[in-house]
């Protein structure tokens, strides 16, 4: 009698184990298919942005042809656009910030992981890396109204002057001094884009093995040494990849440079003329534009701003993965 | 020594020098840019800074007025991208770093994302724009809400699965051998090893997303008037700084010098918290 019930109880209990394992099967089975699909739809979203760009500039490209990619007119009057001023601004302005930046920013991360006190490192690197949280808008308006202007009265007239005597220089730095401009909207983004190198650069650089460094000032090398020839040829990769970062950030800033790129649809051999960049085009211009072809232009200027910039960023974790991968080995 | 040693040496003395005094100067001007920027935002800002900021609508041309409108509608928009975006960036780095550590799909995601996470906002907005405003055929908040969901995702995919990588092995292992399904394991062992990390995300998410400009002009537009309509246009900071930033009008120049100061402080608040959150975990 009392061996039915200890076997009955035993069944309950089984069925009871059945029961919960099942459900934590199914709960798992769920849970691992619910993450699944949203890693799917991070891919989704890209795919998502690449069709409706490319949905949203057929008419433009079918009006235009390829000529939109060469053509310099922007006439919202005649429906003729052409992409050519606002790609060149947006490759001169970043290529200028990448020239002002990385100087600057591997110098502060040389000065961050072989100069500087211990004490002073964290909050000198943090205080770099604040000008990454600013928001691109304060950047506008700050270059807008105390930048701009400050070049304009005591920086341009001087650049103007120096180089009006050097034949090619002089027509690149040519006047009037604006203020606003390409050549403004380039420093502004090289301080933009200044932190994303700085804090790479220096992750990179301290992943050098620190026996490497000790061998060449055990041999008597000094800091710039160590640097020049030991540091920067062991991390060249992951610096590049920094540096190509930097650059897609450059290529796609959009609110700062709107503010002071003055928005002039014309190539100017002049550095410091008014310019503008394919991101201040559209930032200014899509809410008014009325016609299916204007704002497919807009639109085909954004899937061309996507495609550069995904090239460059593409580059940039490739060469990022590759350090990664030489990291990884012992 | 030699002569011609000695002039080496001290040619290389002076390289060093020079390389070390430019490396402290470029130190120098980024803390410079970074003081000035602060500086001047203070400065312009904080003479503005009263309590009609906060209380009263924007104002047309040459009236007094505040940015409580404004201000509203960053905040239910951030809070509804936030909202929108966060599980599905939280739930998509679980994937990465918790079922599919070692599978190609988790490589491509994180190549994409990481890409995501850089792409320009702008196109992000003109993608929305596509997908929620032609085609509705009106500016909506949600548009912009969603726009700026996708920007959250990417930041939230990074550093949930960052975080999620630095929980040590030998817990999942020890709650493993105790009989823990999968999903149980995430949820009790890893959520709560890594939270802190996992707030930072968030964190950053928001410092991220609430400075944007560029995404919300084309999808939530701009509103001058009070509204809580998801439907309609709604006015957010960024936007009202940009429109009262270009007008040749003082008062709204000096609003949007206000706004500008808010904004900064919100965000750099946001960031160092996040930072002092994860200090002990990641020291980068």
């Amino acid at each position: 009698m009392t061996d039915f019930v200890v076997q009955d109880r035993a069944l309950a209990k089984a069925k009871e184990r059945a029961k919960a394992l099942s459900a934590f099967r199914l709960g798992d089975l769920v849970f691992k298919n619910i993450t699944l699909s949203a890693a799917v739809t991070v891919l989704v979203i890209l795919g998502g942005v690449i069709l409706s760009l490319i949905r949203g500039s057929i008419p433009a490209f079918h009006a235009m042809g390829f000529e939109f990619l060469t053509s310099q007119s922007w006439n919202p009057v005649t429906d003729k656009f052409g992409a050519l001023p606002a790609i060149y601004g947006t490759v001169v302005t970043s290529l200028l910030a990448i020239v002002v930046a990385v100087p600057l920013g591997l110098g502060v991360a040389v000065f961050l992981t072989e100069l500087c006190p211990m004490w002073a490192r964290r909050p000198i690197g943090i205080a770099i890396e604040l000008l990454a949280g600013i928001p691109s808008i304060i950047y506008g308006i700050w270059g807008l109204f105390i930048f701009a202007p400050f070049l304009q009265e005591y920086v341009q007239p001087a650049i103007i002057e120096f180089f009006a005597p050097i034949p090619f220089l002089s027509s690149v730095f040519a006047g009037p001094a604006y203020g606003i401009g390409t050549f403004t909207a380039g420093i502004i983004l090289a301080i933009m884009i200044l932190p994303f190198i700085t804090s790479i650069s220096r992750d990179v650089f301290s992943t050098v093995p620190p026996v490497l460094k000790e061998a060449a000032y055990g041999i008597g090398c000094t800091t710039w040494e160590v640097v020049r020839k030991v540091v920067i040829p062991y991390t060249r990769v992951g610096v590049v990849g920094g540096v190509m970062l930097g650059l897609g950030r450059a290529l796609g800033e959009t609110m700062a440079v709107t503010f002071i790129i003055g928005n002039a649809h014309k190539i100017s051999g002049s550095l410091l003329a008014p310019g503008t960049t394919i991101s201040a085009t559209i930032a200014n211009e899509f809410t008014e534009a009325v016609g299916d072809i204007y704002t497919s232009s807009l639109i085909a200027l954004g899937l061309l701003l996507f495609l550069i910039t995904f090239v460059v960023l593409a580059f940039a974790r490739l060469m990022l993965m590759r350090l990664d991968q030489k990291g990884g080995k012992p | 020594m030699s002569e011609f040693s000695m002039s080496l040496y001290n040619a290389r003395r002076r390289k060093n020098l020079f390389a070390k005094a430019a490396c402290v100067a470029a130190t120098g001007i980024g803390l410079a840019f970074l003081a000035l920027i602060l500086g001047v935002l203070l400065w312009k800002g904080l003479s503005g800074l009263n309590l009609a900021v906060f209380t009263e609508m924007t104002p047309p041309p040459g009236a007094k007025g505040g940015l409580l409108n404004a201000i509203m509608g960053s905040v239910i928009m951030t809070v509804l991208g936030v909202i929108v975006g966060t599980p599905l960036g939280l739930m998509a780095g679980t994937y990465m770093a918790e079922y599919g550590r070692y599978t190609k799909l988790t490589l491509v995601v994180r190549f994409i994302n990481d890409i995501l996470l850089s792409a320009p906002s702008i196109v992000i907005g003109l993608f929305v724009y596509e997908v929620l405003v032609s085609t509705v055929g009106h500016f909506s908040a949600w548009a912009g809400a969603v726009s700026l969901a996708v920007l959250v995702v990417p930041v939230v995919v990074r550093t949930t699965e960052d975080m999620l990588l630095l929980v040590p092995g030998g817990l999942r292992e020890a709650a493993v051998a105790l009989g823990m399904p999968r999903s149980l394991i995430i949820r009790k062992i890893s959520y709560r090893a890594a939270k802190a990390g996992l707030i930072t995300g968030v964190l950053l998410a928001v410092a991220r997303v609430s400075g944007e400009t560029a995404p919300l002009l084309f999808t939530a537009l701009n509103n001058q008037f009070w509204s809580t309509n998801l439907n309609a246009p709604m006015s957010s900071l960024p936007a009202v700084i940009f429109q009262f930033a270009l007008s040749p009008y003082k008062d709204w120049q000096q609003l949007a010098w206000t706004g500008a100061l808010i904004i900064t402080v919100t965000v750099l608040m946001l960031s160092i918290i996040a930072r002092v959150l994860s200090a002990p975990r990641a020291q980068k």
